[in-house]
């Protein structure tokens, strides 16, 4: 019994980084960007928050400091996907590549060593906030889609920008926050990375996170809510991880690399068993031009 | 000319556009009054259009004037002209699939619908309004979204509620929380055109609105937008279909070559006045074919067709028998959707059980029903499909490569396995020469060219193979008049030399003037056959009609 409330007081803990990054990547989305640069915006925002409550003593301007370092790398990602019409999977690589790189980097030039930061104490690490606030991010994004103008706007930029044009509102506008916004959550996400499920910012701590979260956001249909309940299977399957390590089989301990294999092996299924009747915006990864750039 | 004086609800003075290298409008003036249905007229890419989208503020002019009620306007973007009370609807709907018909009315006029209360009044010299302008009463606001809307509440049951009566007072109602996608597309229309009632247009632009509608849903369309004339709403309806113009506007302005040409009153010019206007020299408007000289050996015959429906529904096609003679051209008459496609698909791709339950297909002389699309297409069966974009042509591709396609076996381009680009080169200038298809440009992508070109690229193709059977689907469909005669001649010129024709369309005309025989299709059978000199519109239209 015991085992089981702690198996899901674990999973829901898990899913946290996960569901900030989910609805980041949602946002971006919808608008009609694809975001495989979750990734290395969780990193700069793990980094971030890290070295923030480092040096502020507190959690909360940390993930702070963590979700305008993602912000800053989504600005880039932006930029080369927007107005220079970079292809998006590609930029998206790119900006991974360079946050898998620059993070380390940082850290050997802040603290002397490369690939972490120093330990964070235990009161000034997060205990169990940013639990409650992934749900406040769900709940706003789930209102934000379905109630409100913004959210109206976003979902035509990613389905139909043409028809956003003609009723006046700019679509690349929208595409252009819809990103930052993405860069702020992923950030977030990666802010409790390193704040509330460890203590400190290590070389490469995503771990593919943000491709999980990616792969949710797919499963749950670009939908606020679903997207955040798949992040809540995969963070499941991370939990259980966790617990069987060190399970025998038949005398010999299973090794521990099998077990890690869990969550990608279930985001795999996932995606193989359910992606064939999603349906993905249909402007998705593609470039707008106004009517006047067009021609 | 239009009388001085009276008072004007748009104006455009020396509307000039470049694009690259071509000038889509050069001095575009045009007026049009009040309460009015004003036709523009005119082929593809005779600037229409681009004068329109300009109008509605999507491109910006490099000189020339827009006035609306006698203001002169600059619009940044559409929102400024939406707050003008121009509304438009565009060839292409702007419409979001998955978004229920409500939304994709609100979208850009969210909280317009909140109970009656104007949002406006005071603060109604907003930012960026062109000096002199008056804000018009009920506008929609016309400065940029600001973040307070957008974070507020779409309000949907008070858009609802403003909807509704507006339905009632026009008579469009449509179901609102259906996804648009499940909307058929004469309803879509009828969402567009609730839209710009919402925003509060009162000139509204309709942009080749028939192009994609049944005769029945062309006629509703007609009627509202009558109704909506006669409530004081001004109504600018750009189409190249002559039948339309004369039908249902008032005046009509005729454009050729990004230049306004010519300017009437509907009821004091004739069709062939506004023709000759749009192709700038005479053009023959109903080609008649004359009787067929000599028909030979059958070059189709079908016997007992049968196709049938997706799950389970009754046959598309049911026990249909007809053949074609060389020589002689057979019309499918009938309204869009009583099988003809499914006809045209068995003809086609006999082996596949989908495409043909039962029956027997033989094209000159030979068995097909176990023959793949290419052997049958090497008998000699030259097609022009009903779809061009999807099934005729390959838009991203350069009309060189597109003059090949169905020929990448032929002896003429084929070496080992190499196509000869040489020979490719030479044939494909020759064809596009002698088609006049223009620009006469073979490395452009076909995809760029007009309408009436890309058909004339088609035709140009498959007529290079000298059928001796030629299945012609909606020759015609959305090409202008000149391309229209040029077509029909060619079809006529086919038959002469010898290939039978089976020419399926829903233009009653162009059976009745090219066809020496003519089948009704009604819900997948053959409900009446006339032979030339019996044709009779009337008939024709009541057996189209299952009468």
């Amino acid at each position: 019994m015991a085992m089981i409330s702690q198996l899901l007081a674990s999973t829901l803990r898990l899913s946290t980084p996960l569901i900030f990054a989910a609805m980041g990547g949602m946002l971006s989305e919808r608008s009609g960007v694809i975001n495989i640069a979750l990734e290395g915006l969780m990193l700069m925002g793990a980094l971030g928050a890290a070295v923030g409550t480092v040096a502020t003593h507190s959690p909360w301007l940390g993930l702070l400091i963590g979700m305008g370092a993602g912000l800053a790398m989504a600005f880039i990602y932006a930029l080369l996907v927007i107005p220079f019409r970079a292809n998006q999977i590609v930029a998206g690589m790119a900006i991974n590549m360079l946050a898998l790189g620059l993070t380390p980097f940082l850290c050997k030039m802040l603290y002397g060593v490369t690939g972490s930061t120093p330990q964070i104490s235990y009161p000034e690490q997060f205990h169990s906030a940013p639990l409650y606030l992934a749900w406040i991010v769900v709940g706003l994004c789930w209102y934000l889609m379905k109630f409100t103008p913004a959210g109206l706007w976003l979902g035509f930029a990613g389905e139909h920008p043409e028809a956003l044009e003609a009723a006046g509102i700019p679509a690349n506008r929208i595409r252009w926050l819809a990103v930052l916004a993405s860069g702020v959550l992923a950030g977030a996400g990666g802010a409790t990375l390193s704040t509330f499920l460890s203590s400190s910012f290590a070389r490469n701590m995503a771990a593919g996170r943000g491709f999980m979260a990616l792969a949710a956001l797919i499963f749950g249909k670009w939908r606020p809510i679903p997207a955040a309940l798949a992040c809540v299977l995969f963070g499941f399957a991370d939990a259980a991880q966790i617990q069987l390590q060190g399970v025998k089989f038949r005398g010999a301990e299973v090794p521990v690399q099998f077990i890690q294999i869990l969550p990608y092996l279930v985001t795999i299924l996932v995606l193989a068993g359910f992606v064939g009747r999603a349906r993905a915006p249909k402007a998705l990864g593609k470039h707008f031009s106004t009517a006047n750039e067009r021609e | 000319m239009i009388s001085s004086g009276s008072e004007v609800a748009v104006e455009l003075r020396g509307i000039t556009k470049q694009f690259g290298s071509v000038l889509a409008n050069a001095g575009v003036d045009l007026r049009v009054e009040p309460g009015t249905i004003q036709g523009l007229i005119g082929e593809n890419g005779a600037g229409k259009s681009t004068a329109m989208k300009i109008l509605y503020g999507l491109y910006r002019p490099d000189s020339g004037h827009i006035l609306i009620r006698g203001q002169p306007q600059v619009w940044s973007s559409p929102r400024d002209a939406i707050a003008q009370g121009i509304g438009m609807v565009h060839q292409h709907f702007m419409l979001a699939g998955p978004y229920s018909a409500l939304d994709n009315i609100i979208l850009g006029a969210e909280g317009e619908g909140r109970g009656g209360r104007e949002r406006r009044g005071s603060r109604v010299e907003g930012r960026g309004q062109p000096s002199g302008a008056m804000r018009r009463e009920g506008a929609p606001d016309p400065r940029p979204p600001t973040l307070v809307r957008a974070w507020g509440i779409l309000g949907r049951k008070h858009a609802r509620e403003r909807l509704e009566a507006l339905a009632a007072q026009y008579r469009l109602s449509v179901d609102w929380e259906a996804p648009i996608e499940q909307l058929p597309v004469g309803i879509q229309q009828r969402v567009e055109i609730l839209k710009l009632l919402y925003h509060r247009a009162d000139v509204l632009i309709l942009d080749e609105p028939t192009a994609v509608l049944t005769p029945q849903e062309t006629n509703d369309l007609f009627a509202n937008l009558k109704k909506l004339r006669d409530e004081g709403k001004t109504i600018i309806f750009v189409t190249h279909k002559l039948k339309e113009v004369m039908a249902f506007t008032d005046r009509v302005t005729v454009f050729r070559g990004g230049s306004v040409v010519g300017e009437a009153l509907t009821s004091q010019t004739s069709p062939q006045e506004l023709a000759d206007l749009m192709v700038g020299r005479k053009v023959v408007l109903n080609v008649q074919a004359p009787p067929t000289q000599a028909t030979g050996k059958a070059a189709l015959e079908v016997e007992a067709l049968v196709v049938s429906g997706t799950r389970g529904a009754t046959h598309r096609v049911s026990n249909v028998t007809f053949s074609v003679r060389s020589g002689e051209i057979v019309g499918i008459a009938g309204v869009e959707g009583n099988g003809q496609s499914e006809l045209l698909q068995a003809l086609l791709h006999p082996r596949e059980p989908q495409c043909r339950k039962a029956g027997r297909i033989s094209i000159t002389g030979m068995d097909v029903t176990q023959m793949t699309a290419r052997e049958i297409r090497n008998l000699g069966v030259s097609l022009i499909p009903e779809d061009r974009l999807h099934e005729g042509l390959l838009p991203e591709w350069p009309l060189r490569d597109n003059f090949l396609l169905g020929l990448q076996h032929s002896a003429a381009f084929n070496r080992a396995g190499f196509i000869c680009s040489s020979n490719l080169q030479a044939a494909a200038a020759k064809a596009v020469n002698e088609y006049d298809v223009r620009p006469a440009n073979l490395a452009l992508s076909a995809g760029n060219l007009s309408g009436g070109n890309q058909q004339k690229l088609i035709v140009a193709r498959e007529f290079e193979r000298r059928p001796k059977l030629l299945i012609a689907a909606q020759p015609t469909r959305g090409v202008d008049v000149g391309a229209t005669e040029f077509i029909h001649r060619r079809i006529i010129k086919a038959r002469d030399e010898g290939a039978g024709v089976l020419l399926v369309s829903s233009e009653l005309e162009e059976i009745m003037a090219l066809s020496d025989r003519i089948l009704v299709m009604y819900e997948g059978r053959i409900a009446g056959e006339f032979a030339k000199g019996n044709f009779s519109e009337s008939l024709l239209g009541l057996r189209m009609g299952g009468g």
